[in-house]
């Protein structure tokens, strides 16, 4: 092994962190820009090595500043972080890849440099989420991207984002205290802040009503950062009014990461400990995980502007991350996991084609987007593709999670595969929300008082349509060939459950 | 004796659902960051009540006096932390209530509620 490629876990969250004020330094014309697509672009390079290192040699450790766990803050790349890191790095990088093109209706220019900081910040703290160790680290990691994330949404044009990120602030700092109070009591009782040196120690506690609170804690604290119905609340506000560049690269990764950070502690710190821990997070969880992907698609239906649509749809999506893991069986982790990256697939490219219509209408209401198919008509096949993605249709990625899922229910024999009804009812109400969108943009006619009159072309950039059938091909690629995130899952899951 | 005991985890408690409850209870949004911040210095009172070791001392190591009873000094660094995040949070709270106001004329939520749905 190399010497630099030791540090890939460290390099992977200090890359991020150091270019955020050279951002600032480099100023506007475009260089903060590039510095910050490049700095992202690294970040996803790294991750891929990382992936590539996992695979070959199992998860790595990674001692900060030398100091040997558990005094010292330890990072650990296992696969289901490679996973999360690909999936952030990915995000942002296609994000960032259409900023340039998106963020200049938005954003006044003066201010895109201080804008692109705030993005760096979060990839870094998205980034130290996944890769930390230490239950304290996370909290400040998680509170570093959360403090970028604001900034992010709030940048939105409308007035009404003001008011959304204040929403999103006030319930996400509430549940980083939630966590923050699990963490202290756990302290208390073991000493220690390090994962893996917590789960050992928690079985000398004698008393294990305390770990049981800090448990109720976490794991509210992070169901409402990863909104998880019905703490949803903050969700559709903040990827409605965000930017669209925002947008695409807040949904398809930041509840991810928290839900990571979720499971990590459910299963690899309590569940050993705690007896019948893991038969009561599954009670819990899996009537909210039901009750979100009915609720979230219902709503989603009757829903007109497109990005409040979509964010509906993720709090569904986010029910059927959640449906898996209640499952609590290898085949049920290994589909929510992998739902994790294929609905991060799908419904970024889905934003991404929203960005790209943004080039043209200001309006992205069903009936503002009518016979968008003749002025956009890549765009808007992409946005098909992409739907079919959302929806699960064989042949894109998003089959794969749900085709998963719908086996690790059927192994619950008759109770289990009566879960199956509200999963496919959930997705045929995706179908018909897709359709909605498409029906309007193909089979209707413009609406008379459109903003944009005229028949004639007007595409996005050539530029935005390269990124979004980049984004198109990996779905329908990742759909025929699933392997990396099914085998990353796979032992993902396996080492969740493997705990004594 | 035992609730006398735990006065510091009680006054934690209380602390932290009255912060709760301003969040939730009030329309004004400067209250409602009031209210988030007495919440999240409740969780800094548990930290430190908590690295209170009893006949402890601070956590200095003495030339003349080697067998000191130290109290744990690794809850104040970590709530040091968790103060600047918590000054952080607040602040950038505030400066989107500015925002707020001179976008809408108004920081009460129903108020905004209702300009945003005419």
């Amino acid at each position: 092994m190399s010497p630099l490629s030791v540090h890939l876990p460290a390099l992977q969250v200090v890359v991020p962190l150091l270019t955020a004020p050279l951002a600032i330094l480099l100023g506007q014309r475009g260089l903060a820009w590039a510095a910050a697509t490049a700095a992202s672009l690294f970040s996803f390079a790294v991750a891929v090595a990382l992936v590539l290192q996992v695979g070959d040699s199992g998860a790595t450790s990674y001692e900060m500043g030398s100091w040997p766990a558990p005094y010292g803050i330890e990072l650990i790349v296992d696969e289901f972080a490679a996973l999360l890191l690909l999936i952030v790095t990915g995000a942002s990088s296609l994000a960032l890849l259409v900023a340039h093109n998106s963020l200049v209706k938005e954003i006044a220019e003066d201010r895109q440099h201080l804008f692109y900081t705030a993005w760096l910040l979060a990839l870094a703290g998205l980034c130290g989420i996944v890769v930390s160790g230490d239950a304290f680290n996370i909290f400040v990691f998680m509170e570093i991207s959360s403090l970028a994330t604001y900034i992010l949404v709030a940048g939105g044009p409308k007035r009404q984002a003001l008011s959304a990120v204040f929403k999103y602030l006030i319930m996400g700092t509430i549940g980083a205290t939630f966590y923050l109070i699990g963490v202290g009591l756990i302290y208390m009782l073991t000493g220690t802040l390090n994962l893996a040196d917590m789960e050992a120690r928690i079985h000398e506690v004698s008393d294990l009503n305390p770990i049981l609170v800090a448990g109720g804690f976490i794991t509210i604290g992070l169901a409402l950062k990863a909104a998880v119905f019905p703490l949803h609340g903050w969700l559709p506000g903040a990827y409605t009014y965000a930017p669209h560049a925002v947008t695409v690269f807040v949904a398809a990764c930041s509840t991810k990461v928290f839900l990571y950070v979720l499971l990590r502690f459910d299963f690899f710190v309590f569940q050993g400990n705690l007896p019948g821990h893991i038969a009561q997070f599954s009670g819990f969880i899996l009537p909210l995980a039901i009750a979100a992907a009915l609720v979230g698609s219902a709503i989603a239906l009757f829903e007109r502007d497109l990005k409040r649509l979509l964010a509906y749809s993720s709090v569904a999506q986010i029910g059927y991350i959640m449906f898996g893991a209640s499952l609590v069986s290898a085949t049920g982790l290994t589909a929510g996991i992998a739902h994790m990256f294929n609905h991060a697939l799908a419904k970024g490219t889905l934003f991404l084609a929203v960005a790209s219509l943004a080039t043209t209408y200001s309006t992205l209401t069903i009936d503002g987007i009518a016979g968008a198919a003749k002025r956009m008509p890549f765009t808007m096949a992409a946005f098909v593709v992409a739907g079919l993605s959302l929806i699960g249709i064989p042949g894109t990625a998003g089959f794969v999670g749900k085709w998963y899922l719908v086996l690790a229910a059927v192994e619950g024999g008759v109770p289990g595969a009566l879960l199956v009804v509200p999963i496919l009812a959930s997705s045929v109400m995706a179908v018909l929300y897709i359709w909605k969108i498409v029906e309007s943009a193909y089979f209707s006619a413009q609406a008379p008082n459109a903003e944009v009159q005229g028949n004639g072309r007007s595409e996005a950039p050539w530029w935005v349509l390269t990124v979004l059938w980049g984004a198109v091909l990996l779905n329908v690629y990742f759909g025929l060939e699933p392997s990396l995130p099914l085998e990353l899952a796979r032992e993902a899951a396996a080492a969740l459950l493997a705990r004594p | 004796m035992e609730f006398l005991g735990l006065y510091n985890y009680w006054v934690f408690a209380i602390l932290l659902m009255t912060g709760l409850y301003a969040v939730i209870s009030r329309a004004n949004l400067v209250k409602k960051l009031i209210g988030m911040s007495i919440f999240q210095s409740a969780v800094f009172l548990l930290y430190i009540s908590m690295d209170k070791v009893e006949g402890g001392t601070a956590p200095i190591i003495q030339a003349n006096a080697p067998d000191q009873l130290y109290s744990n000094p690794l809850p104040q660094v970590l709530i040091l932390t968790a103060i600047v995040v918590g000054i952080a949070t607040l602040s950038l709270g505030l400066a989107i209530v500015v925002r707020i106001s001179e976008a809408y004329g108004t920081i009460e939520e129903n108020e905004m509620r209702e300009m945003d749905e005419e």
